[in-house]
């Protein structure tokens, strides 16, 4: 175990509580915008660091998964215990803890920070949302708290700055004080699960006393897993055995209930001494989920909420677009007239600017969605949301806590799959992930959004309130919705065969999110997107450019010129100008299908021509299926380098509307978008969702399953619906 | 009786809870322990899952999961 820090090391202070604690508005408030995500290794739970000052120096802050007990279910719950206990690689034990606690449920939360405080650890209290407690007529007594519990207490409240200098300069004081654990609820595990240890690590296993306590008391639980699993044979069975005479010895009842009741005895003593409450608390809470959580209008609530959220994203983000597209196209002209033509110039406007642009004008969208996700989220709503949607969830054989990940893909598959580690059982756990792809990610948006756009009429409904794009988009997030549930279903009625999971969260009361909380983690997602075009994209523009722009065989150009020189001698004024543009827009036809991409396009054309498409559309797809968003800047591109001279101002949706088969015959048909749009619904175009399903799946088995499944389900729907309506 | 019977409105006092591993370890971490009042404030579409009080936070939890807990309905 890693106690010693090497002086030059920057102090660690983890930060632990209780769900809807207010925890990372408060992590938020002390750390502002210096902090980062990050993921730690081995796990795949997303948590943020962030350094702030302190008096005496620089501090790392760490905030821990959000949690009500330090038993874990699952690899995901252990990590908190691990960081305490210093068990993360290069992550050194934390010099100080800061529990996170609301106010307004001491009782509960202070089962948590009791824990901690057996860990020896210097702990600060921070006793969260404190003016809402008042409030609601709960008084505590911070210093009366502080002498019970033996840690500093420091009321905090977010948008209080003064109470954020109180708490740092406690901080100061926490990681340069002596430790010492408060006593324990059962010395008599502490005292076995020590000999064990002793044992175990006199046969060569690193093991540290709270971890075999830990696999003592939390029967079923992660910890006994991961040492039955990392242990000499054999422990199992002296696990067991020492736990059976524990139990024997103990109260009668079993070890975990032994803890509990000790540890709420205390705190009842101590709550007993520093609370008092006035007055009936919940109460706005109670009137509002009268019909949030009604059966009847709270799905007719939920219903709403999400038809305003795809309305909003689609009308709201409109004016932010056209400015980006101004701009855009601004960048174009300047660079295109500021350089010399040539291969460089088109590299930087057609390449560059054309295909990262056309990503990067869908940021206003991402951010409106994710606005509303995190709103949503912090005024407590989406628990309700999944106390609304467990029964459905579990028509699918799935519970409401595969409703958070499925949830989190409306924005990207990659964290939702991430999330599903919370779900304990397996077989639901990969039901999960094979269904989550399924949810229209922020990456399906653009190619929705640009053709929608481009090839559904502006009509509107019911004076102006609903529009026929926003309709349509609403339909294909619902397709998504389909597709996901009836694979789920499908999985959970043959391979993944088994009982349903459990099922059960806090409804935390309603609350006002915190402003600059939300405006922070908007920022960090805006970022990540961002960051997406600026490697991913960016690389793939680039590439994508290269495959267009070359080969060109001067035999091209040769033939055109002279053509140019027929026409100027036979014709002039008018004529002659049209006669150019004509010659210039086929040299360039022609170029871009003897280009790289065009001779790609046209080998597999054959294989989508049943759908419809060109060898265009073909390229993009076949271009896209790293990252599916990338099919917006592949058309940019082919259609910018191959667009009629005449029209370079005019937008891709412009250029896709006048897009033609060799005979003539319009691309993009109605049947032929509809199908394309559902292709893009089903097919797993995303190299991370490949990557992250295989780390969580723990093989290749399932991503290629969910791969050949998606783009097998994707291509048979495109088929049928532009077979059938064509 | 179980949790899962107790009706809107009513209020109850926990009197034992069924030990089977992680789930009733996670909902005495919570505070449902013997002795503990609860009262069952709503339930969903279909009667599951079901939205109960306890120590001033609202908790939800299937019928299956409140089925574990024995409780004794206060006189109101």
């Amino acid at each position: 175990m890693n106690t010693t820090t090497a002086p030059t090391k920057i102090p660690v202070i983890a930060v632990v509580g209780n769900p809807n604690t207010g925890k990372s508005t408060l992590f938020n408030a002390l750390t502002g915008m210096r902090q980062k995500t990050a993921n730690f290794p081995g796990v795949t739970v997303e948590h943020h660091t962030g350094l702030i000052e302190l008096p005496s120096g620089k501090v790392n802050l760490v905030d821990l998964p959000g949690s009500y007990s330090l038993a874990a279910e699952s690899p995901d719950e252990m990590v908190a215990c691990d960081v305490l206990l210093g068990l993360i690689d290069n992550l050194h034990q934390p010099d100080a803890v800061l529990v996170v606690v609301d106010s307004a449920n001491l009782r509960r939360n202070l089962f948590l920070a009791h824990q901690v405080m057996e860990l020896g650890k210097s702990v600060v209290v921070a006793l969260n949302m404190s003016d809402i407690a008042k409030r609601r007529g709960i008084h505590i007594d911070p210093d009366k708290l502080s002498k019970e519990l033996g840690a500093t207490v420091i009321p905090f409240v977010a948008t209080d700055r003064s109470r954020a200098q109180a708490l740092k300069a406690t901080m100061d004081v926490a990681i340069n004080a002596k430790a010492v654990a408060s006593a324990t609820v059962h010395p008599e595990v502490v005292e076995a699960a020590h000999v064990f240890a002793d044992e175990l690590r006199s046969e060569g296993m690193q093991v540290t006393d709270y971890e075999v306590e830990r696999a003592l008391i939390d029967a079923r639980g992660y910890a006994e897993i991961r040492l039955i699993n990392n242990a000499p044979t054999g422990t199992a069975d002296k696990l067991f055995a020492l736990r059976q005479q524990l139990v024997q010895q103990g109260d009668g009842c079993s070890l975990a209930k032994t803890e509990a009741i000790r540890r709420y005895k205390l705190i009842d003593a101590m709550v007993g001494k520093v609370e008092t409450r006035t007055g009936k608390q919940l109460s706005l809470t109670d009137k509002v989920d009268r019909i949030t959580n009604h059966p009847v209008w709270g799905m007719v609530l939920f219903i709403t909420i999400m038809a305003t959220v795809f309305q909003a994203v689609f009308s709201w983000a409109g004016p932010l677009m056209d400015l980006i597209d101004t701009g855009a196209g601004w960048m174009a002209a300047t660079v295109g007239e500021a350089l010399p033509p040539g291969a460089l110039n088109s590299l930087l406007v057609d390449g560059v600017v054309a295909g990262v642009g056309s990503v990067i004008i869908f940021l206003p969208q991402i951010i409106i969605l994710f606005a509303f996700i995190i709103l949503l989220e912090d005024s407590g709503y989406m628990a309700r949301a999944a106390f609304m949607m467990d029964r459905l969830m579990r028509y699918v054989g799935l519970s409401g806590q595969s409703f958070i990940p499925m949830l989190s893909s409306f924005a990207c598959a990659v964290p939702g799959i991430m999330a599903t580690r919370v779900i304990p059982n397996k077989r639901d756990r990969i039901a999960t992930i094979i269904a989550a792809p399924f949810m229209t990610c922020s990456a399906r948006l653009p190619v929705y959004a640009l053709l929608i756009a481009a090839f559904l009429p502006k009509q509107q409904f019911l004076w102006g309130l609903v529009n026929l794009h926003g309709l349509v988009l609403l339909g294909l997030y619902l397709l998504g919705v389909v597709g996901g549930v009836l694979t789920a279903l499908l999985l959970k009625r043959t391979g993944l065969k088994g009982p349903t999971p459990g099922f059960m969260i806090e409804l935390p009361p309603y609350r006002f999110p915190d402003l600059k909380s939300v405006l922070i983690r908007l920022l960090d997602r805006g970022k990540i997107f961002l960051r997406r075009a600026g490697t991913v994209i960016f690389t793939v523009a680039i590439v994508v450019w290269a495959l267009v722009y070359f080969p060109r065989p001067a035999e091209i150009f040769e033939a055109y010129d002279a053509e140019r020189v027929v026409a100027e001698i036979e014709l002039s004024g008018e004529e002659l100008d049209i006669r150019l543009s004509q010659i210039d827009n086929f040299e360039s036809a022609e170029l871009l299908e003897q280009s790289l991409l065009g001779r790609i396009g046209k080998t597999i054309e054959p294989v989508f021509r049943p759908l419809g498409w060109d060898w265009k559309v073909s390229a993009g797809v076949v271009a896209s299926f790293p990252a599916r968003e990338v099919v917006v800047a592949v058309l940019g591109t082919i259609y910018a380098v191959g667009a009629d001279v005449n029209e370079t101002d005019e937008s891709l949706i412009g250029r896709l509307r006048s897009a033609k088969h060799a005979d003539g015959k319009k691309v993009f048909t109605l049947p032929m978008t509809i199908g394309l749009m559902v292709f893009y619904a089903f097919c797993l175009q995303c190299a991370a969702t490949v990557a992250v399903m295989r780390r969580e799946t723990g093989g290749w088995g399932w991503p290629l399953f969910a791969w050949t499944y998606m783009t097998g389900l994707g291509y048979v729907s495109a088929l049928l619906i532009y077979q059938g309506f064509s | 009786m179980r949790l899962d019977q107790l009706k809107p409105g009513q209020k109850a006092t926990i009197t034992d809870i069924d030990e089977d591993g992680p789930v009733a370890q996670r909902l005495m971490a919570m505070g449902l322990l013997d002795g503990t009042k609860v009262s069952m404030t709503r339930k969903a579409l279909g009667g599951d899952p079901v939205e109960v009080e306890v120590m001033g936070y609202a908790l939800s939890l299937r019928k299956d999961e409140a089925r574990r807990v024995s409780i004794e309905i206060s006189p109101s």
